[in-house]
């Protein structure tokens, strides 16, 4: 008999995930129910108080313009991803333009933020351009708004609701259209029924690969947020680094990863009973 | 069902600089089943594409009874298609793959009902009606997309090479089924095949493509009995090809064959030559008898060669012998039936001595350079 070495070959991975995954996981879910120390860290008492104190306006508040800012960024993704994904997977130059979608990768996360900071300053690119054009008197403030977190979001986080998109359209069976064409669809109909539920995997993909960095997003909101357009990421780095509340950073995370986690079940749970 | 009559005319089709059609002429009639056959590369799918709307040809138009239906659309036209690998929607049952045309139409919930069931009746498959095309077999899927196709009521039924991913045993069968069906339904079927079986057994019209040039149209048995030229008697079954010139004209029918590698014989004039002409006949290998001797009778207006016996190919009932007549050119083909075998005086192997004749009614000019 031929030994089964299949628990070995996932030694590696589940011995990192352990460590660098789960531990961390469990450090944090215990930390946010302890009392807070008096420079950082924590006391070993159990505590509610973290939890409590989320329930002011303020963390809701910030809790809504997260969920806001995600859904909003993930769905015009998605939109503008898929047909991105559908022009590459029928080009005869797929190489080329794969390549020009991973080309900004080789560019710092934070200086291509910067990049839209000065296109999109009161002194920036655009204002110029529109001043030089007399279309406006004066400067006009792009920046520091929830518009230019989601625009500047994505921007940075499309690639990868267009890769899943691409190697699921790709792999699509393109006489699929015709025979739905052959049977008396329009274009437009026989892409909508038929190959949207058939790149389903895809854009499940799409939108869990845009979602969760989305949603647990500090940088971005850090840079061309304003303190009005707070997301959950800038509170947690606060409470880390400035207050020093570690529980309720903790706390924050917890439900952070919660929320996302939810939202992705129910959502891969809504998708995978339509194929049933 | 309604038919309808297609009519091709001077359609050309290039993609670049490669023409994949080449000035096509034909008629399909009504309620025929006609096919096109060719190798691959021939234009038979791309002259299939351009009846479905899914091509535009560079030039020529396509008429349904006398419609010009080049503007239309796929969608519009009233033409279904078998695709070569079935292209059913994977994400759909059975019962919603047949129903799919019906939903377009927005027809009410009863009648698609009742009109799925009479189509998957129609192919036998009622009882699969739940399941996913990934759950069916080869067979299955090709007769959901037959339904498929059919319940839109279209005129005209292409297939694309629809037996192709079968096996053989089940592409028999399936053809004989698609006969069936053609009879019920009663619409113009064209059959896209390269298999020229296929295309002889079930058609009454075959149209012989090669490099985008129709080579012959004709029935099953004109295709095969008398090639109009050199590609059809080779691409349709096995054929033995000589080339010779006409020496003497004895009467109306009969003229002096020589063949500088296979000697002189009379063959029958199915077509007018002159005395000098360059021909090429083709003589079938089953016209052809085989015997150790010569025998003593023979029936009037055969010809007789002898030679050896190069090569054998058993193949249960039948063996092909390769019969070298001259040392310098190809042997010649016989195919002989074992209706007898352990009855046979003497059975017939390698590096023996044999004859074979044949009625010269049996060998066909198939060129004629005068």
């Amino acid at each position: 008999m031929r030994r089964n070495y299949g628990p070995i070959y996932v030694a590696p991975i589940t011995f990192w995930l352990c460590a660098f995954l789960s531990v961390p996981l469990l450090i944090t879910l215990s930390y946010s129910f302890m009392e807070k120390g008096l420079y950082g860290g924590v006391e070993l008492h159990f505590s509610l108080a973290a939890y409590k104190s989320l329930l002011n306006t303020a963390v809701l508040k910030v809790l809504l313009n997260t969920i806001i800012i995600a859904v909003a960024s993930t769905t015009i993704i998605v939109i503008l991803a898929l047909p991105t994904a559908y022009y590459i997977a029928r080009s005869s130059k797929k190489n080329i333009l794969l390549m020009l979608i991973i080309i900004p990768f080789w560019t710092n996360f934070l200086i291509r933020i910067y990049a839209w900071i000065a296109i999109l300053g009161s002194n920036g690119l655009l204002n110029s351009f529109l001043l030089s054009t007399g279309l406006i008197d004066s400067h006009i403030q792009f920046l520091y708004n929830r518009y230019a977190i989601i625009l500047v979001i994505i921007y940075t986080t499309i690639p990868f609701a267009i890769f899943p998109l691409y190697s699921t359209i790709e792999k699509f069976d393109f006489s699929l259209i015709e025979a739905a064409m052959d049977l008396g669809a329009s274009k437009k109909r026989a892409l909508w029924e038929v190959m949207i539920p058939n790149i389903r995997t895809g854009i499940i993909t799409a939108v869990l690969f845009t979602f969760i960095p989305i949603f647990g997003n500090f940088a971005v909101p850090q840079l061309v947020g304003g303190t009005s357009s707070w997301m959950l990421g800038n509170l947690i780095v606060r409470e880390l680094n400035i207050t020093r509340n570690w529980p309720l950073a903790s706390s924050i995370s917890v439900v952070l990863t919660s929320v996302t986690m939810i939202g992705v079940l129910f959502f891969m749970r809504s998708q995978s009973k339509k194929e049933l | 069902m309604k038919s309808s009559q297609v009519t091709i005319e001077n359609v050309s089709k290039n993609f670049g600089d490669f023409f994949a059609l080449k000035n096509t002429s034909l008629t399909i009639s009504k309620g025929g089943f006609y096919s096109l056959l060719g190798p691959s590369g021939c234009g038979k799918t791309t002259l299939l594409r351009i009846i479905g709307g899914f091509e535009m040809p560079t030039e020529g138009a396509v008429y349904f009874d006398g419609v010009n239906v080049l503007p239309l659309p796929p969608n519009k036209r009233h033409v279904n298609t078998i695709f070569q690998n079935y292209a059913l929607f994977p994400h759909l049952t059975v019962f919603e793959n047949v129903a799919f045309a019906l939903r377009l139409k927005k027809i009410g919930e009863k009648e698609i009902k009742i009109s799925v069931q009479e189509n998957l009746e129609l192919v036998r498959m009622e009882t699969e009606s739940k399941k996913y095309p990934r759950q069916l077999s080869g067979g299955q899927k090709q007769r959901i997309a037959i339904a498929r196709a059919l319940i839109n009521q279209p005129q005209v039924l292409l297939l694309d090479e629809p037996l192709s991913a079968l096996d053989a045993k089940l592409r028999q069968h399936m053809l004989l089924e698609l006969d069936a069906i053609h009879d019920k339904v009663g619409i113009t079927f064209i059959y896209v095949t390269h298999d020229q079986a296929e295309a002889l057994s079930v058609s009454d019209q075959v149209c012989v493509l090669n490099k985008g040039e129709i080579q012959q149209i004709g029935t099953p048995s004109e295709i095969y009995e008398s090639p109009a030229n050199e590609f059809v008697a080779r691409f349709i079954g096995e054929t033995n090809y000589i080339r010779g010139k006409i020496t003497a004209i004895t009467d109306a029918e009969h003229a002096v064959f020589e063949s500088p590698d296979y000697g002189n014989f009379t063959i029958y004039l199915d077509k007018p030559v002159q005395e000098g002409s360059e021909v090429a006949v083709t003589v079938r290998p089953e016209k052809i008898r085989i015997a150790p001797e010569k025998p003593e009778k023979l029936p009037p207006d055969v010809n007789v060669l002898s030679g050896v016996v190069e090569d054998m190919i058993y193949t249960g009932f039948q063996t092909k012998y390769f019969v070298r007549v001259s040392q310098n050119k190809e042997p010649l083909v016989v195919f002989r039936q074992h209706v007898q075998y352990f009855m046979d005086e003497k059975p017939i192997t390698w590096k023996d001595k044999v004859s074979i004749w044949w009625n010269t009614k049996d060998s066909f000019m198939v060129e004629v350079n005068r």
